[in-house]
Parts: structure tokens; C-alpha cells; sequence
């Protein structure tokens, strides 16, 4: 199957919301900064942010500063944009995070036609706008 | 150790209302329809609907995904004098079979005398589950799922079936073969929604709406009703039928499966999953029984590669063999041979969510109810036992094993 080009999902139409436990990764994106939480007693890292830790029950949390890579871990390709039906090659992503073991992002990537997508394939984050002046990490072919 | 309740429960009472192609069902309203399956299951146990005196729900007590069942507003319907138990099943489908687990808990606590679980589903344009998770507001834990486009359950399941095809070799070809043999259980049924035999052309051809899911490997959209009654074994030699005896039952998960696809955090070997091995486990330690002593197997088929990782979850074959275990015909029924192919186990002899009706997995539990009695339209000679399962989807999953009275 050949699609073309991957492309992120357009920021205007995403909307999120955060709330106490998850707003701190919110705005260390919003300042280009991928973070993820971290227990700070037990070092395990957990995504979505959640208030406590499922390993060891601690409330202490961490957001130490990730080097921005990943690993595709699965994909699939869609062709409609959701918001208004019309043609558009997206492609979302699973990705383990770099530098913090257990803790995965959903994204789109691009950079590369849908097609050459790959699971293992080293993709690098790239941020993009969304609604309220949020910044939702997306990823590129690395 | 075998479970308590083993043998003390069954199912007497089945009953639907026609099955519409979605949206098609209005003006009816949904709680005219909850009432059809209701009054139709009483009548098919030789009850009068003012007997059930419990509601065992699932789905959140969800009625398809924005509407809700009140206890309240089905006696005032309907005019039960008295209830004495009303409970539910969190989360969604997965919970199907587990709620005739929830209504034996109520009988065998002397709450209840005659429960009834039911789904009504009347997809209304802002109703429709295809788009629901992309349709819901944002709020915090979705705002990590919902930007990257995953706007259907579809969506989030192609990408279980993406990393069971990298790591086990699965084929498209297996899943063509779900679809096709499910089908072929369908020419027969006057109510099924999909009837014509599926041509290898007409499969391919269909559009791939999150590659690699097609359209056709997605299940129908449905509106209907289906109720089912649950007694206690005591009672139910009263009833019109053979009983549909509670063998097993278990609802839940392990939380290596959790949110599951709304989540996507799940490790392999169970993020290739159906998120099913526990709650099979269970019902096997309840039954002493595996999944080769099946006679029919009711899987529950929102998605065609979901079948083939239940396929696994349950042991018909080992993990990662479930791709070659299908495409063997193992999951045919042939009335020829009284319904079994090449050793395996038929599934899905109703014709399932992807070809009879979608709603949310009642439909595999009358099958099951019906092989059972020995009066389903594609009966598997002598079935003594059937297993029905929930969908897989968020905790809890849930999985019921019916027997022979
Ligand atoms: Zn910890």
C-alpha cells in the first residue's frame, strides 16, 4: 500500500485539558521540554501522570528533562482526518521513551511517507501548537 | 478448586427485538425496546416480566454508549411490584458474560428470585460508537490518547494487531478468514444482518480504514434490544426450556492489561492481547476444564484480530499461533460433520458481531444459551458446553462457560 507523506493531525482542531497530577507535563511542553513522571522514591516512571505510584505507593514525583527520542512500539495508518472526513495520511504512533523505561507517549509521526513507518524505527520529538496555547509532543523520523 | 457456585444458576429465559441497521430502529424509543427483549425473554421462560425482581447490569448500565438503564424507569415501564437487587459491571462490553456472574451473586444470596441483564443500543447520529472516543470532551487521561487521531475502538485496536503481526507473524490473511468463516454462518439466519457469502475479492476490496483493519474486519453497527433471564436451578425446571446451566463465570483482569487500549502502556507479551488470560484462567480453575472441551465457542467479535488473540488467551492454541491455528478451519462449523473442522472448536455458529448484529455481545450469550438447549439454527451435534466471552476492552473482561442441563 502507498500512502505519502505522513502528517501530524492539524494542532488548531486538538483540544486537551489537564488537572493537578498531569499539568506539569503540560507545561514543560509547552516550553519544548519532554518530561515524564517519575516516582521520587522509587525512580519507576508511569504515563499518564497518575497521583500515586502503583509500585510503591509513594506521592513524591519527579520530571526530570528526556532527551527527546524514542522508539516506535506500533503504528497504525489512517487516511480521513476525524475531525471533518477529508482526505489525510496520519499516522499514530505508540513510543517507548528514551531515558524513561516503562513510559509510553501516543503521538503522530512524520518526516517519512506513511508507509516507510516501521515498529523499532528512531523517531525524535516535534512539538506542535494546539488550542489554548498548549504544545503537544509529536514525533519526526529521526 | 471448582466454584461454588457451579451448577446452581442457569439461564431460562432469551428474548430480542429485531435488529436494525443502525439508526434505523427510531421512532421507537430505547426503553420500548429494552421492554420487547424483556417481556420476550419472560415470555420464552414462562414468567410474567412481573416476576423479575432483579437487574443485573453491565456496561456501567450503559444502553449503548450515551444512554443509561434506570432501575426505576423499567418498573415504571413495565410494572414489577418489587426489587430486590440492582447492580452492575463497570466499564463496557467486556463485562457481557460477567454479568450473569453478577446476577448469580444476587440468586445465591437470596437478593433476588428472577434477574434479567439486558442491552438496548439505538445509535442516534451523536450517539454513534465509531467515532466515541474522538467524539468524547477532552479531559486529563484522554488528552495523552485522543490528539494522535485514535478515534475509534478500531483505531486503537489496529495497533494491538500491528505488534501481534510483527512479533508473531500474523497474517492478513487469518483475519480475512474470521470474517469469511463467521460469515458463512449467517446464509441460514433470517435475522442476521449480513447474509451473503463473502467472496475473497469483496474482502480485499474493502477499504482499509486503519491499515491494518478493514472496514469488514470492523463489527456491525446495530440497534436492538436482547434480555436474558437468570434463575436459580430450582426454579428453573419450571420454566418452558431446558435450562442453560452456569458452569463458570469470571469477571476482571490483570493490570498489565488495565485501561488497555485507551491506555496503550500494556508490556508485551499483553499489549498483543485480548487482555483475556486471567478471567480464562479463571473459569478453567472453576471448571477443571480447558478450552478443547468446548463444543462451540462464542468469542466476542467487535474486531476481527480480536477473536484470533481470544483464540490464544483462552488456549485453543498456544500464544502467537493464532494466525495458523485459523487459517487450519479450525473456527469453521460444518453441519456435515455435526459442526466441527479439523479438530478444532466452531466459533461463532450465530455468525457474531461482525455478520449477525452488534449488541455489545448479548447476542453471543443467547447462541450460547441455544447450543446449550440443543435448538441453535447451526447446532453443533450434542454441545454440551459453551463458552461466551466479553470484549476486549478496558477492565473488567469477563468470560461465562454454559452447560448441558
Ligand atoms: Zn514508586
Amino acid at each position: 500500500m502507498s500512502y505519502g507523506p505522513a502528517r501530524a493531525l492539524p494542532g488548531d482542531q486538538i483540544k486537551i485539558t489537564t488537572n493537578p497530577d498531569t499539568e506539569p507535563f503540560w507545561e514543560a511542553a509547552k516550553e519544548h521540554k519532554l518530561t515524564a513522571c517519575q516516582c521520587g522514591d522509587c525512580g519507576k516512571f508511569r504515563m499518564p501522570p497518575t497521583p500515586v505510584c502503583p509500585e510503591c505507593g509513594s506521592r513524591k514525583k519527579d520530571w526530570p528533562a528526556l532527551p527527546g527520542t524514542a522508539t516506535v512500539f506500533s503504528y497504525v495508518v489512517c487516511n480521513k482526518n476525524p475531525k471533518n472526513g477529508e482526505d489525510y495520511i496520519y499516522v499514530p504512533i505508540v513510543v517507548d521513551l528514551d531515558g524513561a523505561p516503562g513510559a509510553r507517549l501516543n503521538a503522530n509521526v512524520s518526516g517519512c511517507n506513511a508507509e516507510d513507518v516501521t515498529i523499532g524505527m528512531k523517531v525524535t520529538v516535534d512539538w506542535t501548537p494546539i488550542q489554548d496555547g498548549w504544545v503537544l509532543p509529536n514525533f519526526k523520523k529521526a | 478448586m471448582a466454584w461454588s457456585h457451579q451448577d446452581k444458576t442457569a439461564i431460562v429465559g432469551i428474548g430480542a427485538t429485531d435488529y436494525y441497521v443502525r439508526g434505523k430502529s427510531w421512532p421507537r424509543t430505547i426503553n420500548d425496546m429494552a421492554a420487547e427483549a424483556i417481556m420476550n425473554a419472560c415470555a420464552d421462560a414462562g414468567i410474567s416480566h412481573k416476576q423479575i425482581d432483579g437487574f443485573a447490569y453491565y456496561s456501567t448500565a450503559g444502553a449503548g454508549y450515551l444512554d443509561k438503564f434506570d432501575t426505576a424507569s423499567l418498573m415504571e415501564t413495565l410494572g414489577m411490584p418489587h426489587i430486590s437487587y440492582s447492580a452492575t459491571l463497570t466499564s463496557g462490553g467486556g463485562g457481557c458474560p460477567g454479568a450473569i456472574g453478577l446476577a448469580t451473586a444476587g440468586l445465591m444470596n437470596e437478593d433476588c428470585t428472577y434477574t434479567v441483564t439486558l442491552m438496548a443500543l439505538q445509535q442516534l447520529p451523536q450517539h454513534r460508537l465509531g467515532v466515541v472516543f474522538g467524539a468524547s470532551a477532552p479531559n486529563p487521561e484522554n488528552s495523552f490518547l485522543q490528539p494522535s487521531g485514535l478515534v475509534g475502538p478500531g483505531h486503537l485496536m489496529s495497533m494491538l494487531t500491528r505488534r501481534h503481526m510483527h512479533l508473531y507473524g500474523t497474517k492478513p490473511e487469518a483475519l480475512k478468514e474470521i470474517v469469511q468463516a463467521t460469515r458463512a454462518n449467517t446464509h441460514n439466519r433470517p435475522k442476521a444482518v449480513r447474509r451473503n457469502p463473502l467472496s475473497d475479492e469483496e474482502y480485499w476490496g474493502s477499504p482499509m480504514l486503519a491499515d491494518p483493519l478493514r472496514r469488514l474486519d470492523f463489527c456491525l453497527e446495530t440497534d436492538g434490544a436482547v434480555a436474558v433471564i437468570t434463575t436459580t436451578m430450582d426454579r428453573a425446571k419450571d420454566c418452558r426450556h431446558k435450562p442453560a446451566v452456569v458452569h463458570a463465570c469470571a469477571h476482571g483482569g490483570q493490570r498489565e492489561w488495565g485501561r488497555a487500549f485507551a491506555w496503550m502502556g500494556m508490556p508485551d507479551p499483553h499489549f498483543a492481547s485480548s487482555g483475556h488470560k486471567f478471567t480464562a484462567d479463571r473459569v478453567w480453575a472453576q471448571s477443571g476444564l480447558k478450552a478443547q472441551d468446548m463444543d462451540v465457542a462464542l468469542i466476542y467479535d467487535h474486531f476481527s484480530p480480536m477473536v484470533l488473540m481470544q483464540l490464544e488467551d483462552y488456549g485453543f492454541c498456544e500464544k502467537g499461533e493464532g494466525s495458523d491455528y485459523v487459517l487450519s478451519g479450525k473456527i469453521r462449523y460444518d453441519a456435515a460433520t455435526g459442526g466441527k473442522v479439523n479438530g478444532g472448536v466452531p466459533v461463532n455458529t450465530h455468525g457474531g458481531n461482525l455478520n449477525e448484529a452488534y449488541i455489545i455481545g448479548m447476542t453471543h450469550i443467547v447462541e450460547g444459551v441455544e447450543q446449550v438447549r440443543g435448538t441453535a439454527i447451526n447446532q453443533v451435534k450434542d454441545a454440551e458446553f459453551a463458552l461466551v466471552s466479553g470484549g476486549p476492552a478496558s477492565l473488567p473482561v469477563s468470560s461465562l462457560i454454559l452447560r448441558r442441563a
